[in-house]
């Protein structure tokens, strides 16, 4: 179903480089007497949520934070690793807002809007300084300045490190000052919590419905605004990146009860991963895309070739993307260089027994710079393959292959970060703002920082400065009430089934069907049968689930049953999406769009839009909005990287 | 490979607990541990068995949410990795594996393997922070830190909060965890303005929290997955009394 309804995202007039500063002077203030009346709900804690929830506490707002971990440090933004960018320039290599700008919305294929991308550009180095200054150990060089490298998709250094822990460095600097703020008195952290529902009164977002893992209690909170910075739902896939718990679950409450989701199918397949090894395997670890800045991937010029790497003669390697890309060699944008590694490994070159995956390379970095500089940059990654795997990177290449990492799609907000609903507001991967179609390395803790540090603080007010005669909002109300019978109800059926089957086999089941007709390459006839497979899929774990334990009580199964009932709606509306989209761009590779040279092959005069699905009911399809993207600076041109 | 495990089950906190043992007759020694914990629950779930509860997130020695004590030992046999990263293959066929959950006063178990770690939350609320408001930061580069102070700062900054340091203690001290985040501040001059009150909230923080004394064993250091180092410890010392003297 399509129809051609109007959403307003609220972009400012103006020349780009003018939007935001013109913009925040004309929203409207709450006074600091009336932020300590006002209360807001933070649902996440990672380097959105958390970086969030400190400043609206700062500024005086009354903060209610909501993790599913035990403790709020734990999001999975403590795994990133490679970095994070800003345009400082420190390396007079001729970076500036405006570059770093177009190089993301080139990056994201031109289907991420100009003034959200341009605003991200233009506060990154405000992150950066935030971050110094408390207290995050950026690398740094001799000089005791800071240290920049560079990132896949980009020619410029412009990306901050911590070694391979940047995510935890600055996830913690967020940590701290929530930390610092609940000590104040003015966050009340609720850990151990999932968050199920969203109660609205009079269409506005006044709370949540949350799960108290630890007793099973289903507890109601309201505030006069609520945040969603509840991360990526890349677990989709069942085998990816994120944290076995990672979920959609909040977004798809948001999705049912009438905030749109916008570009679903834009899901991010990361090409430097861990292979998968067997069938047990229940994650896989990423190892940083900035080892692509020394390390250089091949894979046999001889079909099924079994041997040791190390016995591989120099003129028997294909340096693939090398050879495919001479401009950009190794570090081209993440979706190029998954594809390209599918692309030999469907041919037959592919490395290793499966003969999926491709080696990643160290040999000449460390003839040329030294193992001791190598290992500065990389030691943690190396480590970590090591433990893994037994291989040292050192003497042997990696072996790595794609897998599903981060999702550009997520609730659609406006420039104020506010989704269809009044008062909710979206954050980090939870949204789906500034990476188009496919997301570049280091940009997205950028993304994230940004919107909880400094974007969200400045536009939530423009919002509350209509609530400040609104008292506490009761929870005993009939909205409360609903919101409340329906999680219960959800949770009892998903344990009265009583059948067969176990809640992660259901999760695999659904991964594969998704992995093979909704992954790297798509076509029409894939991901029909796919929507029908999935559809079919849910109705059987509706009738054959098995849900041990008991519902009031730390029941772990419960928990993952709740995420993966939301990840079949998931799926459906990553395919419907896919199936809407009759063109290639970023990430989203349909097999009947290409070029001659198997290239993405965009269409921007019918699809130069973004995709945002609104909920009707359980058996209608959803029904699609399209938001028309406007350039007014950049003229959108193909994305080459030869 | 055939392993038989001791599992440590409890109910609740109330509950008193004991061992059960399970079998398992196909364990890989590709798996991780928490893989191969999965495995077994997958099967007590098809058996009609309630599956017993253990924490982890990430899988990959991050996030600090896993963390048993097997064999005896905090995260097992393997030197420097977290119980997500334990591999299989340090063990081998015929192995009895025990598996008990952190042990401290202030980790009280939630249930079977779970423990409540929110009392490292607390050491961090008293002090752990730079109080750097957003908005407020100078220029990045205004503050020059020399690479081997950066160093130090980033290697005891690498701390998971897994808890681990503790649960080898004798003494169930924190000593290791808030020394890491102290020497972390307190070699950055951003930090340098609040650290002769950070280093005294945390420390009484933790005496204030049920944590024991430290007695020097380097039980901590040996286990810590992140290797953080005892010299952390020293140097906090040093902060404390210079914060006591001036
Ligand atoms: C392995 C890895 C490496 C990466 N490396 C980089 C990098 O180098 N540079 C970069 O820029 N980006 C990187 N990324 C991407 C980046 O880390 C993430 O996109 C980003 O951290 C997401 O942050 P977030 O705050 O939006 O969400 P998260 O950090 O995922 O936080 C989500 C929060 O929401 C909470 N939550 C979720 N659902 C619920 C619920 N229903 N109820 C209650 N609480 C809930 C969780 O408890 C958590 O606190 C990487 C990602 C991965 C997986
Ligand atoms: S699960 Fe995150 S450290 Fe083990």
């Amino acid at each position: 179903m399509q129809q051609p309804g109007k959403l307003d995202a609220k972009i400012p007039g103006g020349p780009l480089k003018d939007k935001w500063t013109k913009h925040k002077a004309s929203l409207r203030l709450v006074s600091p007497a009336n932020k300590k009346k006002l209360d807001i709900i933070v649902v996440g804690a990672g380097a959105a949520g958390g970086s969030a929830a400190a400043s609206l506490a700062e500024l005086g707002y009354n903060v209610k934070v909501f993790v599913f971990q035990d403790s709020p440090r734990r999001a999975h933004s403590i795994a990133s690793q490679g970095g994070i960018n800003a345009s400082k320039n420190y390396k007079n290599d001729s970076d500036s807002d405006y570059r770093l700008f177009h190089d993301m919305l080139k990056g994201g294929d031109f289907r991420a809007r100009e003034a959200n991308v341009y605003r991200a550009a233009e506060i990154s180095n405000n992150i950066i300084d935030q971050y110094v200054a408390s207290g995050v150990p950026f690398a740094r060089d001799y000089s005791g300045y800071l240290d920049n490298r560079s990132f896949g998709g980009v020619q410029v250094s412009r990306t901050f490190y911590a070694q391979g822990q940047t995510g935890q460095q600055c996830t913690l600097a967020a940590y701290q000052a929530l930390s610092r703020q609940i000590k104040a008195g003015k966050v009340t952290m609720f850990s151990r919590r999932d968050v199920l529902e969203l109660v609205l009164i009079d269409g506005k977002a006044r709370g949540v419905i949350a799960r108290n893992l630890l007793t099973g209690e289903i507890e109601r909170h309201s505030a006069h605004a609520v945040v969603f910075a509840t991360g990526g739902f890349g677990t989709v896939y069942y085998l990816s990146t994120l944290a076995i718990n990672s979920n959609g679950s909040a977004a798809l409450a948001a999705y049912k009860k009438g905030a749109f989701m916008a570009n679903p199918s834009m899901a991010q397949i990361h090409p430097t991963c861990l292979p998968v090894l067997n069938d047990y395997q229940s994650k896989l670890t990423l190892m940083s895309e900035s080892l692509r800045n020394d390390g250089r991937i091949w894979v046999s010029s001889k079909k099924g070739d079994k041997r040791n790497p190390l016995d591989i003669p120099e003129n028997e390697r294909d340096y693939y993307l090398e050879r495919r890309y001479p401009a950009f060699g190794n570090l081209v944008p993440r979706d190029v260089a998954s594809r390209a590694a599918k692309e030999r490994c469907d041919a037959g070159y592919g490395a290793g027994e499966t003969g999926l995956s491709v080696y990643l390379d160290f040999k000449d970095a460390i003839k040329d710079q030294g193992e001791e500089v190598i290992g500065n940059k990389y030691g943690t990654l190396f480590d970590l393959y090591r433990k893994i795997t037994g291989i040292n990177p050192y003497k042997e290449p990696m072996k790595i292959y794609p897998a599903s990492h981060y999702t550009m799609g997520g609730l659609w907000v406006d420039y104020n970060l506010m989704t269809t609903i009044p008062g909710l507001y979206a954050l980090g991967e939870a949204n789906f703002s500034d990476h188009g179609a496919n997301r570049l390395g280091a940009s997205s803790l950028m993304q994230c920082s940004g919107d909880g540090y400094f974007i969200l603080p400045v536009t939530i007010g423009d919002y509350l400065a209509d609530e400040i005669k609104t008292p506490q909002i009761p929870t005993d109300g009939p909205e409360f009430e609903e919101a409340e019978k329906a999680v219960e109800g959800k949770l009892s059926k998903l344990m009265s089934v009583n059948g067969s089957q176990t809640v992660s086999s259901f999760h695999k089941k659904l991964g594969q069907i998704l992995w093979t007709h909704s992954g790297m390459k798509r076509n029409e006839k894939g991901l029909k049968q796919a929507l029908q497979e999935v559809a079919e899929l849910q109705e059987e774990f509706w009738k054959d689930v098995k849900v041990p334990g008991k519902l009031e009580h730390l029941n772990h199964e419960l928990e993952k049953a709740a995420r993966v009932a939301d990840f079949f709606d998931l799926a459906k509306l990553i395919i419907t999406d896919a199936l809407d989209r009759n063109e290639s761009c970023g990430a989203h590779f349909r097999e009947e769009y290409q070029t001659e040279d198997g290239e993405a092959q965009r269409d921007d005069d019918r699809y130069a839009y973004v995709s945002a699905w609104e909920f009707t009911d359980e058996n209608k399809g959803p029904m699609l909005h399209k938001e028309k993207l406007v350039f007014e600076t950049v003229t959108p041109t193909k994305r080459s990287y030869k | 490979m055939k392993i038989t495990l001791k599992i440590w089950r409890q109910e609740s906190a109330q509950d008193k607990g004991g061992f059960v043992t399970y079998k398992m007759d196909d364990v890989s020694t590709e798996m991780t541990f928490p893989e191969m914990l999965d495995s077994l629950n997958e099967d007590l779930i098809k058996r009609n068995e309630v599956p017993f509860a253990f924490d982890s997130d990430c899988r990959e020695g991050i996030c600090g949410m896993c963390g048993l004590y097997i064999n005896g030992r905090p995260n097992g046999p393997q030197e420097g990795v977290t119980t997500c990263q334990l591999n299989m293959s340090m063990f081998k066929d015929g192995d009895t594996i025990t598996i008990e959950p952190w042990r401290a006063k202030a980790f009280p178990v939630i249930k079977d393997l779970v423990v409540d770690r929110t009392a490292l939350d607390k050491l961090i609320q008293a002090g752990g922070f730079i109080s750097a408001k957003t908005g407020a930061a100078p220029e990045a580069n205004a503050i020059p830190v020399s690479k081997e102070e950066s160093d130090i700062a980033f290697d005891a900054g690498v701390c998971i909060g897994c808890g681990t340091c503790v649960a080898s203690c004798k003494n169930a001290s924190a000593m290791l965890f808030i020394s890491a985040k102290v020497s972390q501040f307190a070699v950055l001059p951003q930090g340098r303005v609040e650290a002769k009150e950070r280093v005294q909230t945390m420390v009484a923080q933790m005496d204030a929290l049920g944590f024991g004394n430290c007695t020097n064993t380097g039980a901590c250091e040996a286990e810590c997955p992140k290797e953080i180092k005892l010299s952390n410890i020293a140097r906090m010392n040093r902060e404390f009394y210079k914060a006591k003297i001036s």
